[in-house]
């Protein structure tokens, strides 16, 4: 047993879970392969979304993931840090946002 | 400039030590399938040749480049270059056949001082299209190759260059500082005299190859966004983007042993492998020279040394056209490159 709860290889078996539950399995990756296919959305913005998201949800198996999948779509370096940047300030934002929430409680509170 | 791995005495320079790489590792254990496996599944081994359609002459290994991911290990320092003698039965040979096409490659296919007398012998002898593979910056090189797109122009050549991105960053870290400005400056000069425009029949083509251990993803997206950026930025046109995969060779060989990615790198193209793609692998329709008139089933191979099959003949002035069409192709873990995805070959995706 790996004595960390992160291997890069577990990547390659994502495909594994079906050996414990195929039906659900094959519904979540025929999904998700619709998902990610051209539609309103370029398949080249679909990525990008995908890496920020991978970034809001700290998941490093798609940050491994969407990083090659933006390279291979031909996206810039730029882009690429630009879509971290719309996930972090999403994060940072949905922290602040929470501030105004701070704020009514304090005054309700206050005197 | 950078040094060719030949000029380093590097490791890799000898041909053997490449082959031990590429069949050593996850297919010397078993844990990957090797290539011949694969097209066996699909019966299509031994691979056998389709018709052959490409005549591609590799005019030799000087380039005035030293790009990072060369499969020919081309650069300055390398003096292998094709004679007149070697062109003229290539010549010969065109003009007793009726290819369709006629595809100059290198190194810089320029810069051997035959060239342009090859070109005219080419177009004399009745070739019907000549490609160039012109790595754009040859054209400023020097002040005797600032006429090239008027010669190009003359002889009716379709151009076909390397531009691994639209953005300076990516194209200057694999083919060196400045080229993507000079390549710009370049295409501007063929667009001025008529090339990518329509209507005027000189087709002009990009190819795409990533710059990093990744894969190419879809030929028509990224040709549209570079046609998008390169009309926005510098008002070039151009006719397709060839997206082409790197093959693990030479320089790029190197390159994925250096920064760790060499084993993912062949796994991702194992993969990727699509059945699919090997209907149509260029090898099929191809027969690639090298300086020397050694003949190989694509210019993959020719940098492996795998010359053709003994039995069909090995050099120029053994050609036989029904021969050659019948040989057996020799293959290698490296052909993976050409079946991963959409497919890969030197005219773009095959699948």
């Amino acid at each position: 047993m790996s004595k960390t709860y992160y291997d890069p290889d577990d990547l390659k078996k994502f495909g594994d879970i079906a050996d414990f539950e195929p039906k659900l399995a094959d519904k979540f990756f025929d999904y998700y392969g619709e998902v990610f296919k051209e539609g309103a959305l370029t398949e080249r913005e679909k990525s990008l979304i995908a890496l920020a998201v991978s970034h809001a949800v700290q998941c490093p198996y798609c940050i491994d993931a969407y990083t090659q999948d933006t390279l291979s779509k031909g996206c810039s370096e730029a882009q690429m840090m630009e879509a971290v940047h719309v996930a972090a300030a999403i994060k940072g934002g949905a922290a602040l946002v929470h501030g105004v929430q701070m704020m009514n409680k304090a005054k309700k509170l206050s005197m | 400039m950078a040094k060719s791995l030949k000029a380093q005495g590097h490791k890799l320079a000898k041909i053997e030590e490449q082959i031990k790489v590429l069949n050593g590792g996850d297919f010397e254990s078993g844990d990957l399938p090797t290539f011949g496996q694969k097209i066996a599944e699909i019966g299509h081994a031994p691979l056998k040749p389709s018709k052959l359609e490409v005549f591609q002459i590799n005019l030799g290994y000087m380039c005035n480049q030293t790009c990072a991911h060369c499969h020919v290990d081309a650069g300055p320092d390398r003096k292998e270059i094709m004679t007149r003698e070697t062109m003229q039965q290539c010549v010969d040979v065109i003009a007793q056949h009726d290819f369709p096409t006629v595809d100059l490659t290198g190194g810089a296919p320029e810069m051997n001082p035959d060239f342009r007398w090859f070109v005219e012998q080419l177009t004399a002898a009745g070739a019907k299209e000549i490609i160039v593979r012109c790595n754009l910056t040859i054209i400023l090189a020097n002040k005797k190759y600032h006429d090239l797109p008027e010669f190009f122009k003359k002889h009716k050549i379709r151009v076909v260059s390397s531009l691994p991105y639209y953005e300076a960053s990516k194209t200057d870290r694999q083919r060196g500082d400045g080229v993507f400005g000079k390549s710009i400056q370049a295409l501007q000069m063929l667009n001025e005299i008529g090339y990518g425009k329509e209507g005027t029949g000189l087709i002009l083509d990009l190819v795409y190859n990533p710059a990093g251990a990744f894969l190419p993803g879809n030929q028509a997206s990224l040709e549209q966004d570079f046609k998008k950026s390169l009309m926005a930025n510098f008002e070039i046109v151009f006719n397709n983007l060839l997206a082409i995969t790197n093959l693990p060779i030479s320089r790029f060989l190197d390159y994925l042993i250096r920064s760790e990615n060499y084993q993912e790198y062949m796994e991702k193209l194992v993969d990727a492998y699509n059945p699919g793609a090997v209907e149509n692998v260029m090898c099929r329709n191809t027969i690639s020279i090298d300086w020397e008139g050694y003949m190989y089933d694509c210019d993959f191979n020719q940098m492996l040394l795998l010359k053709t099959d003994e039995k069909v003949g090995q050099h120029i002035s053994e050609f036989d056209l029904d021969k050659i069409n019948s040989r057996t192709i020799k293959i290698g873990q490296h052909c993976y490159g050409c079946t991963a995805g959409a497919g890969s070959s030197c005219q773009g995706v095959v699948a």
